[in-house]
């Protein structure tokens, strides 16, 4: 199962225009692990919409894993715990377990707000 | 020394078979001794925990499991990594002879590491562990595994935060595993005042696992209880257990009772001199030999002359010493004429060398019972057995020798024990107390006397073997231990110089008799021989006599037939007529 956001279009950069452009503006690759049409999974994606809609307009790549379907990619990104965010790009790879409900630690998690909270 | 591993092998298997029937099926460690401490194994199907500290071989116990399950009971294992990657562990346990790569290629054995860094991952909200889940479960499915190992599942504690879902989780992991019908192994740390950090126990109730490594005195031992297991009958002591480079092996020992079997062969000491003091015949095969006395006074040798005389009948031996290295050993025997290096170079003798304070009680014995059961001898020294007290207290090392010696009874070995009694104290007794547990007991001692110090041995007791009562004097000579009489005068027993100037006198004794007897002997001969001579002088006499006798009567009648002639010529010349007739009837006669 591949939903894609609103973006889906945009093709992800090489490595050359990673490194030309590592400002704001990159563009994100997020990718959401989940094991079946859980609930839990259907809330995570709507949040993580959410938070990109709102900071990431247009510069976000979302790729939902279903590790039902695909057993064998949960080993790749160390996957333990359902539902989790892997934040691919931009550098460091950032983890964020749980179904994003609380969207302050998610943008927290995500990096797009400082951990202070100022 | 085949008897033994038959038949705890068999004993084992009827066990197994017996818990099968009766209630819980068992998966088997394959190993040593745990099988038989659970009566046959973990219960199959069922979690089960393995706690200790760290460095107590809990990932080790767990690899060995499914290591066993995959190569030598038919069912393929998972083994989930949470500390080491597969790499590291392929590397870690090739050394005991496991080919991870290789079992994994025959799609037998899959070894999966999961990571869980804490400073990459944010929790916000709900989750779950799914992703455990349908990686295990993927991995199972993936060769049809019957067994799984999470080690260490504790780590997932240092990675999440959300101590409330980890433990529902992880109870809905442990259920999980029991629907999939997996034999499982969890291993978790070791927890103040708890059995596991993160209370696992709560979770994994079936059959709990607790290793320990202690360290008293300096000396580590590493101990293994089953501390739980629900269901089913099992050992509930301390069990000591052996890292080496065969893996894990444990050694329930103290399971052994007084029902072993008894020989009625016996086997030479190896001094034909003892065999005789013991009836003749030597030592009953599997009884426990004990020969205890002074310094110096040549309780190695008489082991020694034991083990030459085993190997000699082509039995193996093995011969743990804890004050002279096999090098030594070999040297000193060969000054009293024993060549033991021939049997070492056959294989039929192991010198196990190891100073008593090296490790603890536990791991000497657990060392010994290792060495028997794989090498299987006929024959064990112990030289000496004292110094084990160093390596603990007297009453442990009390206790250490009675399993020991039950231990070697069961399998029919002849234990030979040596024990060296400090002169200052009572001489009949050991510092160790077995003397009540040997069968036989011989005791070698010093005798003062006439400024010289001897030895003397003599048979302390020996059950169920008639032996002599009497002091034998001990000699070590070049050619091995000789017994020799001892004698006993007014002043008490004769040895050394002693003994041989009363050797000498009775020698220069017996010498005088003899002498006096050849001299009477010679005495009759020269009067025969003389008698002789004058009855063949006699006898000549008579012949000349009866010579003489003869040629006179010859002569008398030859004079009598001339005088006859005479008269006849004398008649013819004078022309008688009658006297013819009467000199004719005359000659006739004659």
């Amino acid at each position: 199962m591949k939903k894609s956001g609103k973006p889906a279009a945009e093709k992800p950069l090489s490595l050359e225009e990673i490194a030309k452009t590592k400002t704001e503006s990159d563009v994100w690759e997020l990718r959401l692990y989940t094991a079946g049409q859980t609930p839990r999974s259907l809330s995570a994606f709507a949040n993580l919409k959410k938070i990109c809609e709102e900071h990431l307009q247009g510069r976000y790549n979302i790729e939902v894993v279903d590790l039902v379907k695909h057993p064998q990619l949960a080993a790749g990104d160390q996957i333990v715990a359902i539902p989790t965010l892997v934040r691919k790009l931009p550098q460091p790879l950032r983890k964020i377990v749980g179904d994003l409900r609380d969207t302050e630690r998610a943008l927290v998690g995500l990096q797009l707000r400082p951990a202070s909270g100022k | 020394m085949p008897r033994l591993t038959a038949r705890n092998r068999k004993s084992e298997s009827s066990n197994h078979k017996k818990s099968e029937g009766r209630s819980l099926p068992k998966a088997p460690t394959g190993i040593q001794g745990l099988d038989e401490v659970t009566n046959g194994g973990f219960p199959r199907g069922r979690p089960t925990l393995i706690c200790g500290s760290a460095g107590a071989g809990k990932s080790l116990l767990a690899m060995e499991f499914i290591v066993a399950g995959a190569t030598e009971y038919g069912e393929p294992g998972v083994f989930i990594a949470f500390e080491e990657t597969a790499a590291e562990l392929t590397q870690n346990v090739r050394s005991l002879g496991f080919d991870l790569d290789r079992l994994a290629e025959e799609k037998k054995l899959i070894v999966d590491f999961v990571r869980i860094e804490r400073s990459e991952i944010d929790e916000t909200g709900d989750y779950d562990l799914e992703g455990l889940f349908i990686r295990i479960g993927a991995a199972i499915d993936a060769i049809g595994a019957k067994r799984v190992a999470l080690d260490t599942i504790e780590n997932l504690f240092a990675g999440l935060q959300n101590q409330g879902i980890l433990r529902a989780e992880l109870r809905r992991l442990f259920r999980w595993l029991k629907d999939k019908g997996v034999t499982a192994v969890i291993t978790a740390e070791r927890g103040e005042g708890a059995l596991t950090r993160h209370g696992l126990e709560e979770y994994v109730s079936d059959c709990v696992i607790l290793l320990d490594h202690r360290v008293t005195d300096q000396v580590s031992t590493r101990r293994l209880r089953v501390v739980k297991y629900r269901g089913t009958a099992h050992g509930t002591n301390e069990y000591p257990f052996l890292i080496d480079e065969g893996g894990f092996s444990v050694l329930p020992i103290t399971s052994l009772g007084l029902l072993h079997q008894v020989s009625d062969e016996r086997v030479s000491s190896g001094v034909p001199r003892l065999d005789t003091m013991l009836g003749g015949e030597g030592y009953h095969r599997g009884s426990t030999i004990l020969v205890s006395g002074t310094a110096g006074t040549g309780k190695t040798s008489l082991a020694a002359h034991m083990v030459d005389a085993a190997c000699r009948r082509g039995e193996r031996c093995v011969y743990f010493s804890f004050e002279e290295s096999p090098q030594q050993l070999i040297r000193n025997m060969r000054s009293i004429g024993l060549n033991l290096e021939q049997w070492t170079k056959k294989g039929l003798l192991q010198f196990h060398s190891s100073r008593a304070t090296i490790y603890g009680l536990e791991m000497h014995l657990a060392t010994m019972h290792k060495v028997v059961r794989e090498y299987e001898p006929s024959v064990v020294v112990l030289d000496p057995v004292g110094s084990l007290i160093q390596a603990g207290s007297q009453r442990d090392a009390h206790v250490m020798m009675v399993r020991l010696i039950d231990f070697l009874k069961h399998g029919g070995v002849t234990a030979f024990l040596t024990n060296l009694t400090n002169a200052n104290e009572s001489l009949e007794r050991t510092d160790i107390e077995i003397s009540s547990i040997v069968d036989t007991w011989l005791f070698v001692r010093d005798i003062e006397l006439n400024g010289e110090r001897n030895r003397a041995l003599y048979v302390l007791k020996s059950r169920g073997t008639a032996h002599s009562n009497q002091l034998r004097e001990f000699l070590l000579t070049d050619h091995g231990v000789d017994l020799l009489e001892v004698y006993v005068g007014p002043e008490g027993v004769l040895t050394g110089s002693s003994r041989l100037s009363q050797e000498a006198r009775e020698k220069a004794a017996a010498l005088a008799r003899k002498q006096e007897l050849e001299r009477i002997d010679r005495d009759r001969t020269r009067k025969r021989e003389a008698l002789e001579v004058r009855i063949t002088a006699l006898r000549k006499e008579f012949e000349f006599e009866e010579q003489d006798a003869e040629t006179m009567s010859a002569e008398v009648e030859k004079r009598e037939e001339l005088v006859a002639e005479d008269r006849k010529a004398m008649a013819r010349s004078r022309k008688a007529d009658t006297g013819d007739g009467f000199a004719v009837s005359k000659r006739n006669k004659k």
